[in-house]
């Protein structure tokens, strides 16, 4: 875990501190003295040797103490903690729900593998999938809310349950895009089992399909789910960029696109190394819960 | 009794299939459009005036005219050269890198390995959308730098499936055969173990592709991608204002071009990993 870390900051320090080069002449302006960029370099820390420049990434990715946005001069953690509220609003129901729904229509379409339904249901995930994320989002907020006026069509408020009208389009759309994927990948997984030797026993001894399904295969086939989920979840703090932006919800997504448009380097690299760490956490997390699903796994 | 190869056994399979040989078709007709645009046979035009400002579609400009009365169909043969032109490039960086550093991790094993999976957990544990972000706004907006980032994000599926494969095919008879006969570690994994797992570099590529597709359209949507052609991405950024007074087909002429080519490598993956890999048939 520590050796990736550290190879996370590596390449961010690369690219941020090596490749981009010296953001003094972008931050000043074209008519800054050199004495104003030394001045600048200096408080940057961008006179410290490269590898002093390193270390201080590595300590962010620890303290998370990220320095100040050059767009707006705040305190970048303080503008995580404020834009980590609407992306949550949005993200937590809509990732809850669109797993629930792909498990709910993955063990259907196992449940009639083969079957014409099945095959109809693959296709229709293949064919969502090739669909631009953007098209979804254009069409579903042009439509639904623009031309039918069922939804907001933009916006955000904070509190429970004011912010309810404001993400349910996105998070329908959230969903959508997500069961194309996820039926896919759940579906795999249920029928990587149900092919198994445990299953024919459980067959012979007359249980019903519903109930192997439910009771055999589904307790099996949940380390590989658990994973694929609980690896997602880092994403969720970074929210939905496009769903965001799209909706100006102003979380964390829509605030790293908002960097991006004004070349804002801090925050990008913030949000990098942010989401790196959750990424890390998070997979640990997902090794510790193995042995919980399966207690024939130890961790080394 | 005479035994095909692999090959020639998944060819048979391919062409039997209705479904591949129809997404091999729409690929090779995007790879010739792509062909003939770079080559300025066609759309080269695409910036003249064909008619009035926003003509909906008509017999005359099948998807109709954008702002400028430039023909959206024009656009959209433009956007595919981007397109297909990303898709290559992703695949002529990430290969190499995916194929080599994965064949050293799993036949070497011991510190190489280490090094090799240090490598690639640290590049997978960056999102890939920020580390495409951060890759495409330091190097600069254009497509260079989005063949970089794409390049960089995708060789590390490849490097792990070859690494996986490899690690089994190096205990092998076939390998132990070319040890006794005096065969040296570079011969046996280049000349005999490669082979032999080149099939997954097919099936990954056509999979990446589309990703690299899908890819390059949002990082030009927002704005970090080609700059002064048009590309599907840019056309949907256009559709984002046009949608609310009724124009729509600059966002249907891109969906759609997408759609066909994105949907044609991924039924094409499905059948290639069907045809190549029989141990996972049906899944």
């Amino acid at each position: 875990m520590i050796p990736v870390l550290l190879g996370v900051s590596l390449i961010i320090f690369v690219l941020f501190n090596l490749v981009a080069g010296d953001p003094t002449a972008v931050l000043l302006g074209k008519n800054a003295t050199a004495r104003q960029m030394a001045e600048l370099r200096e408080t940057l820390g961008l006179n410290k040797s490269a590898f002093a420049q390193y270390l201080d990434v590595v300590k962010s990715a620890f303290t998370f103490d990220f320095g100040r946005s050059w767009a707006t001069k705040q305190e970048i953690t303080h503008m995580i903690r404020q834009g980590a509220y609407p992306s949550l609003c949005l993200s937590i129901p809509a990732f809850f729900l669109s797993t629930v729904f792909s498990l709910i229509i993955s063990l259907f379409v196992a449940y009639y593998r083969g079957k014409g339904i099945d095959l109809f249901i693959r296709f229709l995930c293949i064919a969502g999938m090739s669909i631009s994320a953007l098209a979804y989002i254009l069409f579903f907020q042009w439509f639904l809310a623009f031309k039918l006026g069922w939804f907001e069509i933009s916006g955000f408020e904070f509190g429970f349950p004011d912010f309810v009208p404001y993400i349910a389009l996105p998070a329908i759309i959230w969903i959508l895009l997500s069961l194309g994927p996820d039926v896919r990948f759940f579906r795999t997984i249920i029928l990587d089992e149900i092919y198994q030797d445990y299953v024919r026993t459980a067959r012979a001894k007359g249980l019903s399909e519903l109930t192997i399904l439910m009771r055999h295969v589904l307790r099996n086939a949940m380390i590989p789910i658990i994973t694929y989920v609980v690896i997602q979840l880092p994403f969720l703090i970074l929210g939905a960029l496009l769903l965001e932006s799209f909706f100006s919800i102003p979380g964390l997504g829509g605030m790293t696109l908002n960097a991006l448009n004004s070349s804002d380097f801090p925050v990008i690299k913030a949000m990098a190394i942010l989401s790196s760490v959750m990424y890390i956490i998070f997979g640990l997390i997902s090794d510790i819960l193995y042995t919980v699903a399966d207690p024939r796994v130890k961790l080394k | 009794m005479k035994k095909n190869s692999i090959w020639k056994d998944a060819f048979k399979t391919l062409s039997k299939d209705k479904w591949a040989m129809i997404s091999l078709g729409i690929v090779l007709i995007y790879s010739l459009i792509a062909l003939l645009s770079a080559t300025g046979l066609i759309a080269a035009d695409w910036a003249q005036e064909v008619g009035t400002s926003n003509l909906p579609p008509s017999a005359e400009h099948f998807f109709g005219t954008d702002i400028f009365g430039r023909s959206v169909l024009t656009k959209v043969i433009r956007g595919t050269q981007v397109a297909m032109s990303v898709g290559l490039a992703t695949s002529l960086i990430a290969i190499p890198i995916g194929v080599i550093l994965g064949a050293l991790a799993g036949y070497f094993g011991g510190w190489v390995d280490d090094i090799i999976t240090w490598l690639y957990t640290t590049f997978s544990s960056i999102p890939n959308i920020m580390l495409l972000i951060s890759i495409t706004m330091i190097l600069g907006k254009g497509l260079f730098a989005i063949y970089v980032a794409l390049g960089a994000t995708s060789w590390v599926t490849l490097c792990r499936l070859i690494r996986g494969e490899v690690m089994k095919h190096k205990e092998r008879e076939y390998v132990q055969a070319a040890t006794a006969i005096g065969g040296g570690h570079m011969r046996k994994l280049f000349l005999h173990i490669l082979p032999n797992v080149s099939h997954i570099v097919i099936i990954n590529t056509s999979l990446q592709f589309q990703i690299a597709i899908k890819s390059e359209v949002i990082l030009s949507y927002l704005g970090l991608g080609v700059q002064g052609e048009p590309s599907w991405g840019t056309m949907i950024d256009d559709a984002k204002l046009e949608l609310a007074r009724g124009v729509w087909w600059q966002l249907a002429g891109a969906t759609i071009a997408m759609f066909l080519v994105v949907l044609a490598f991924n039924l094409l993956g499905d059948a290639l990993r069907d045809a190549l890999d029989p141990k996972l048939k049906g899944k």
